[in-house]
């Protein structure tokens, strides 16, 4: 099943499919490691509901629902 | 010799600096912007080697000032050697900018850093491995423990003395052959590092791009023919995939790892530091024993078990240092040690000693006044300001002020910022100055400037004895309770720097909210040597800035205050220079309701507001001067100087909404001389820096102007709503058609 990473619940995995984003923020992510079949795993959500922690590679990354909206992913499990 | 320290954010790449240089360390700014430059000298090898730190980085992309400086200063300054540092706890995310930086044409060496804490995991790394894989000498070393650095430096003068050529780890990648006739091209150009320029070029480097035009049209040739099943024609995203595939195929081996899953004690921290639930409480309470510890004058509340006529050495130099009836915190203690004992005595003993040499008056009172008063008027921050930067750098290396910003990014994001900027502007109710320094953590330019802009609206300690001193004579002439006076003062200072940011973010300081992809660093216990070198630049930061533009401005004011226009010198200073520009400008508070309609007096409100410039507390002191002048004697000292606001409302007759406006305009107009120096430091431009002067300028006086009016006729209340909305229309129509172009 396909779903962008704002979507994803706390607890949930899946692997990077495409970066929909641009400029800036396309560059952020994949010098952050975010790129094609990565595996990321969905930490937690902040207190006020947004941003997200994520962890990739193993570490633990911050990004909001905005920016999370431009990664597409396949759910794993 | 020359090397530079590159590496990730929080790989303990300033630790390996401390441990390196030691003592010879020294900290800049890069010219043009403010991210710290710090150097020193490595002595234990054959010839001395000076070390820049190069700031904390995740690649060599243009896009940051702390990347864009990086990058400039290898290709351009070209270093005997570059000293990579990889936290081998996040090996993958930090070996990406290692397989950037192995494309330029220098010599380069690897320092493995963390190991043992690997090894204590039951983890262990194969150093000789990698090197295999690199091409690059690979050497372990702790930073913490200062182990292994010696070999590295050893092992990196070596590699300094061999010149070494790029090498890329996309040799097997569909983009290797165009990459090749990149390089050729721009070799045959006499381009240095060919190589990194070739592949920034083919990522789309906006800078390269404008650098090396020429070879443009053959990645775009190339593009054309050319389709890849995942990535299409993006190249970028092809080479950061490259770059992490080589990295997990190659080195996953070399790393054994044993434990993967599991919470460690990081982990278990932040479940409770970020929890949905606790999370702000914790946050509010953290928050509020910084100030507690640097400003409560009732430590832990131990003042209700404490009688008031406790008062520790009383009748001594150390009589209230202490506290009375109740026990200081730290801050409150180290502050007023700092002044009565310290500053007191040093500057008591050298006016005793220029009296007795016969010296002509007016250099007595130069000294006196003019230099002591205002150093120490300027110094007397000093210790609470560096125990704000000691607590707020305790969060900052342990990892939870990242965490902060997370929690807070919602809430922030609504007015056009990032969760960063809380920090500044919550240590702006502490001091401007170490606030303004904290700005540094934003990455946008526009963001940074409008925080700074605001921070002197969070209305800081100084600004206190204002407060208390004009709401206690409200309170006692008229009605009112002074500490609601005061509370709500410290919500219009926040209100104000909240609309004014909304109106910055929607017209000058227009910008796209920067993005909030950070890393959340694993939290760490700091570490005593670094957070004291930081301490001791900041402090030597804020005392050279006291000696040179501070002292400075003391001076004019106090001449100014002493001299009349014949320039003879005046002890009334009714005559002064400073009275007669005080009523030069007096109409211009009539608005504001401290202006012409308060008579003959009435300019001692705008010289009070001009001397606040020095120090803010020189307000409600200047209030007491001038009191004296006009009623010919001194009136008895009283701490709060509520009798001097009484004595000057009594004169001049100022009204209640007059002597709040008053207040307000104060809380938010240009701040006093020190934070203004910080402000010109931090703010990037002189541009900038002028239009800054203006907008505290105009606040306060749009500020102090609606306070008065809205208080004396009621009414005009829906004027300034009308107004208001007026200019929101304005911005949103004005904001709208820009967009649709």
């Amino acid at each position: 099943m396909d779903k962008y990473l704002n979507e994803f619940s706390i607890g949930e995995r899946g692997v990077v499919k495409k970066i929909s984003a641009e400029g800036k923020i396309k560059r952020r992510l994949f010098d952050m490691g975010v790129t094609p079949n990565t595996s990321i795993f969905l930490r937690k959500v902040a207190p006020l509901g947004d941003p997200i922690e994520v962890t990739l590679r193993g570490y633990e990354l911050t990004l909001r629902k905005s920016e999370a909206q431009c990664i597409l992913m396949e759910v794993t499990r | 010799m020359n090397f530079a320290l590159v590496g990730n954010p929080n790989c303990g790449k300033t630790t390996l600096f401390n441990a390196l240089t030691g003592s010879t360390a020294h900290v800049g700014n890069w010219p043009g912007v403010t991210v710290d430059k710090r150097e020193g000298t490595y002595k234990k090898l054959a010839e001395e080697v000076q070390i820049v730190d190069l700031p904390g980085i995740y690649s060599l992309s243009p896009y940051t000032p702390e990347e864009v400086i990086s990058r400039n200063f290898i290709l351009d300054e070209k270093p005997d050697c570059v000293i990579n540092i990889v936290d081998v706890t996040n090996l993958e995310r930090n070996l990406y900018l290692t397989t950037q930086i192995l494309e330029i044409d220098v010599p380069v060496i690897v320092a493995l850093n963390m190991s043992d804490v690997l090894e204590k995991a039951g983890d262990r790394i194969d150093a000789q491995a990698l090197e295999r894989a690199i091409g690059v000498p690979v050497v372990s070393v702790s930073a913490l423990k200062e182990q292994g650095t010696e070999a590295l430096m050893e092992r990196a003068y070596t590699a300094a003395r061999q010149p070494r050529s790029g090498s890329t780890v996309l040799k097997n990648t569909a983009l290797a052959h165009l990459i090749g006739d990149v390089k050729i091209a721009l070799d045959a150009q006499g381009v240095d590092s060919p190589l990194f320029h070739a592949v920034k070029i083919i990522e789309g480097d906006e800078l390269e791009i404008a650098m090396h035009p020429s070879t443009v049209k053959m990645v775009r040739e190339f593009e054309a023919t050319f389709s890849d099943d995942t990535f299409g024609d993006d190249f970028e995203a092809l080479i950061a995939d490259a770059r992490y595939n080589f990295i997990t195929k190659n080195f996953s081996p070399t790393l054994s790892r044993k434990n993967q899953e599991g919470l460690t004690v990081s982990d278990k921290a932040d479940k409770i530091l970020t929890h949905r639930l606790f999370g702000i409480p914790i946050f509010l309470a953290v928050l509020f024993s910084i100030f507690h510890l640097t400003f409560a004058e009732d430590f832990l509340f131990l003042g209700i078990f404490i009688p008031d006529t406790f008062i520790p050495f009383e009748g001594t130099v150390m009589e209230g240092v202490l506290g009375m009836g109740a026990i200081n915190s730290p801050g409150v203690i180290i502050f007023n040690f700092w002044n009565d004992v310290v500053v007191g005595s040093i500057t008591s003993a050298i006016s005793s000693l220029i009296s007795g040499m016969g010296i002509s008056p007016w250099a007595i009172s130069l000294i006196n006044d003019g230099i002591l008063g205002g150093l120490s008027a300027v110094l007397s921050f000093l210790p609470q300001i560096l125990i704000l930067f000691l607590l707020f750098s305790i969060l900052e290396d342990s990892g939870y002020m990242a965490r902060i910003a997370f929690i807070l990014d919602r809430f922030f994001s609504k007015f056009g910022l990032s969760g960063r900027a809380f920090m500044p502007m919550i240590m702006g109710f502490g001091c401007s100055i170490p606030a303004m320094v904290n700005t540094r953590t934003l990455a946008d330019d526009k963001e940074r400037t409008a925080t700074i802009r605001v921070i002197p609206f969070f209305s800081c300690g100084a600004k206190l004895p204002i407060l208390t001193a004009i709401a206690g004579a409200i309170a006692q002439s008229t009605v009112g309770f002074a500490d609601i006076i005061t509370f709500s003062m410290y919500i219009l200072g926040v209100v104000t720097a909240i609309v004014t940011v909304l109106i910055m973010r929607n017209t000058t300081m227009r910008g796209e909210l920067p993005p909030f992809i950070m890393e959340l660093p694993a939290y760490h216990l700091p570490q005593f040597k670094s957070l004291m070198i930081h301490l001791w630049d900041k402090a030597k930061h804020f005392i050279e800035k006291a000696f040179t533009v501070i002292l400075a401005s003391t001076i004019v004011v106090w001449f100014l205050t002493n001299f009349s226009w014949n320039w003879q010198m005046t002890d009334d200073i009714s005559t002064s220079m400073l009275s007669s520009l005080g009523q030069f400008i007096q109409p211009l508070f009539t608005p504001l309701g401290f202006g012409a309609q308060l008579g003959a007096w009435g300019w001692v409100f705008g010289v009070a507001a001009l001397c606040g410039l020095i120090a803010k507390e020189d307000v409600i002191a200047t209030f007491g001067t001038l009191s004296a002048c006009i009623l010919g004697a001194a009136l008895t000292e009283d701490e709060s100087g509520v009798s001097y606001v009484l004595t000057m409302v009594e004169v001049t007759g100022a009204t209640v909404p007059a002597l709040i406006s008053f207040i307000a305009f104060n809380m938010t107009t240009v701040p006093c001389f020190a934070a203004v120096a910080a402000a010109r430091a931090e703010l990037p431009d002189k541009k900038t820096f002028s239009w800054t002067l203006v907008f505290w300028l105009a606040t306060s006086y749009v500020v102090g102007a609606v306070v008065y009016t809205v208080g004396t006729w009621w009414w005009t209340v829906f004027l300034w709503l009308a107004a208001a909305a007026l200019v929101a229309l304005a911005i949103i129509l004005y904001n709208r058609k820009h967009k649709a172009v």
